[in-house]
């Protein structure tokens, strides 16, 4: 009854003013050395908004061009003349530091895509700040938790000296219990990794761990299939995601890696998305693209409950995360990060494409280290 | 630390210094011989790369990719040279910068219109992959120790062009006085063209070789030049001599200070924050050693002019 109420109350005022139409502001990458990322979310979300048939979703698209001052100038420039209700598209974690507090405390909804820094998880929560993707640290905890079931007892560990780098070997750290062969900083936008190799293969490890995002991963890969050293290699997703792995060959075949999304997981929304993510683009979905998908489709899904406008029943609507995630089961924790199952997926070869496989489970339900810090 | 670990470190660093001499080659005889600092130097590494690896890509070779670089690049550096670098040799370097900073940004985003923004595959030929053991049970990887033998070929035969052939001698003159060079007859535009373009093929070349091992992707050249200014900085600007030494004491320095600083600073503090630490002032090195060059012969190791 109340429904029906609703809706002859909507129709009816629907006759006489226009529906308010409801404006996404999105910043991210589509310049320069991180552009991939960037296109891939951007693609992944626009796909999931054709894909509403809803016509009065309106969405401004920018370029952060990775800067993180055009990032803040943007962000104010939408918020100030173009009025946005909603924002979204942060690649980098620096710059969404720079960014998600102001729009947060202006009243404005925040949903990331993918940065996920720790401060934003803890302390620095906010209310009107969503995180759809991961908290920064989950998927290199998964591969220490990784590499103790695979019986890694002495690990090297790698990762480029800068605060996210800082975070993954904390991360890995958390959870992995056996032994460091050695502990490595790089410099960040490194693309010689001779000496590290040299290092990898003097140290007497087990297993290599490293989190090198983009191009720093691919040549990594590269120098370390051609330098004959055959100790097992993990890694976060990041440097295996469908747009990096036909640039790394096969050298990238058979490492394993974490992630919290695959094309194989087994569900009819997976199974659509990866389909007409094909059709539309031509390309197979990365990770990132899946993470846009996702987030467009928690917006959506809290905009059949209330406009953002209302801004109590909206926030209510995006923490229930009713909406079907390509992850399948998805939930907000108390700090609006997600807590979802957290995979290993093996490098295979698919004809002449190389692609990622899941072969077992890291974490079901993983929530992160930062929760109990935030007073929401 | 072993022997071993100490010689491959160093023979790391040597393949990193040769290959920055086919970057910085390019330069400093642009900068000699010409007065023009060219920032789309690194924009040329690149084209090399993209070239190598889309003609690697079509016919399966390597060695096609290789030369298709050298030739990409040569080409696209005589066709700026004669469509906007012509222009602004009489200008303030200021101006140069100016222009040759938005040919970067024409070559990136031209280049990222043309294939796309995720990078690109290239992969070491075949014959040339896989370690191979050296006296004393060192095992190196085949291709890095190619790349110093290329490295030391080319300049070696940069040597023998500039000093021994009748175009090095048009170039060292035109590096000492322009005007009389050109008053002898010798048509000094052509000889521009032609030097601009061998820099070219020499940055495209380095952008081809280590794009193997490396990542193609649009904005690679721009790291490599910051480090290119540096070595033709402490070598003397102008000097091709003065570029070798440079680029194998930077290259030496660079990789020698990551692997050893941390360990140095094990011995006083705790593992972790002697990582950080080491790595922050390793990056570092170059720079202090680029300052102490200056402090102690301010126009570089084989500079000419103040």
């Amino acid at each position: 009854m109340n429904k029906f109420l609703m809706a002859t109350a909507a129709l009816a005022l629907g006759a006489t003013t226009a529906v308010a139409d409801v404006k996404i502001g999105m910043i991210t990458t589509l310049s320069g050395g991180g552009a991939g990322l960037g296109i891939d979310v951007r693609d992944g979300f626009m796909l999931a908004v054709a894909q509403s048939g809803r016509s009065d979703i309106d969405v401004v698209i920018e370029d952060d061009q990775r800067k993180p001052d055009i990032a803040v100038q943007l962000s104010d420039k939408m918020i100030q003349s173009e009025r946005v209700d909603i924002m979204t598209g942060i690649i980098w974690s620096n710059l969404a530091m720079a960014v998600v507090p102001a729009v947060t405390n202006q009243n404005v909804f925040y949903l990331s895509p993918n940065a996920g820094p720790s401060p934003l998880a803890g302390r620095g929560c906010h209310e009107n700040y969503f995180n759809v993707a991961w908290q920064n640290d989950n998927l290199h905890e998964a591969a220490g938790a990784y590499a103790n079931s695979a019986g890694y007892k002495n690990s090297f560990i790698m990762a480029p000296n800068y605060p996210a780098g800082q975070d993954a070997l904390t991360g890995y750290k958390r959870f992995h219990t056996g032994d460091l062969a050695g502990e490595v900083f790089t410099k960040l936008g490194q693309t010689d990794y001779a000496a590290e190799i040299a290092q990898i293969r003097a140290s007497g490890a087990d297993s290599v761990y490293f989190f090198l995002p983009g191009g720093m991963g691919i040549s990594f890969l590269k120098q370390y299939a051609d330098s004959g050293i055959d100790i097992p290699v993990v890694g976060p997703a990041f440097s295996f995601d469908q747009g990096i792995l036909q640039a790394v060959g096969a050298a990238a075949l058979g490492v394993v890696n974490t992630s919290q999304w695959n094309k194989d997981i087994d569900n009819p929304t997976n199974a659509a998305f990866v389909e007409t993510f094909q059709a539309a683009y031509g390309r197979l979905p990365s990770l990132y693209a899946s993470q846009g998908f996702d987030t467009a489709n928690l917006l959506i899904s809290a905009l059949e409950t209330a406009h953002p406008s209302d801004a109590d029943s909206f926030r209510n609507a995006l923490r229930a995360a009713n909406f079907d995630s390509t992850r399948g089961k998805f939930a907000f924790g108390p700090n609006h990060h997600p807590i979802q199952t957290i995979y290993a997926r093996e490098v295979i070869q698919e004809g002449d494409v190389f692609t990622n496989k899941i072969i077992g489970v890291a974490f079901e339900n993983h929530s992160d280290a930062y929760a109990g810090d935030c007073k929401m | 630390m072993s022997a071993i670990l100490i010689i491959e470190q160093i023979l790391n660093g040597l393949q990193f210094g040769v290959m920055l001499f086919l970057m910085a080659a390019g330069l400093t005889l642009i900068f000699g011989v010409m007065g023009l600092i060219n920032l789309a130097h690194g924009s040329l590494y690149m084209v090399g790369a993209f070239a190598a690896a889309s003609m690697a890509g079509l016919t399966g070779s390597f060695f096609i990719g290789l030369l298709a670089a050298l030739i990409a690049a040569a080409l696209a550096g005589a066709i700026i040279e004669i469509v906007v670098i012509r222009r602004l040799y009489k200008a303030a370097h200021l101006d140069q910068v100016l222009a040759t900073f938005a040919l970067i940004l024409i070559f990136s985003e031209g280049t990222r219109w043309l294939f796309g923004s995720f990078p690109l595959f290239l992969e070491i030929p075949k014959l040339l992959s896989g370690p191979i053991s050296l006296p004393g049970g060192i095992q190196y990887p085949l291709y890095r120790l190619s790349l110093i033998a290329i490295g030391l070929a080319v300049a070696l035969g940069l040597w023998a062009l500039i000093e021994k052939t009748r175009i090095g001698i048009q170039i060292r003159a035109g590096e000492n006085d322009r005007e009389m060079i050109a008053a002898l007859g010798v048509d000094i535009s052509k000889l521009y063209t032609l030097v601009f373009a061998l820099g070219a093929a020499l940055a495209g070349t380095a952008g081809a070789l280590v794009g193997a091992i490396q990542s193609v992707q649009v904005g690679m050249g721009e790291p490599v030049l910051i480090l290119a200014f540096v070595v033709i900085v402490i070598g003397g600007i102008g000097s091709i001599r003065g570029a070798f030494i440079g680029a194998l004491l930077v290259g030496l320095t660079d990789t020698l200070g990551g692997v050893f600083l941390p360990e140095l600073l094990k011995l006083f503090m705790e593992t972790g924050s002697a990582q950080k630490t080491g790595s922050a002032f390793a990056s570092m090195g170059i720079y202090i050693l680029m300052g102490g060059v200056l402090i102690w012969k301010p126009t570089g190791l084989f500079g000419a002019r103040a």
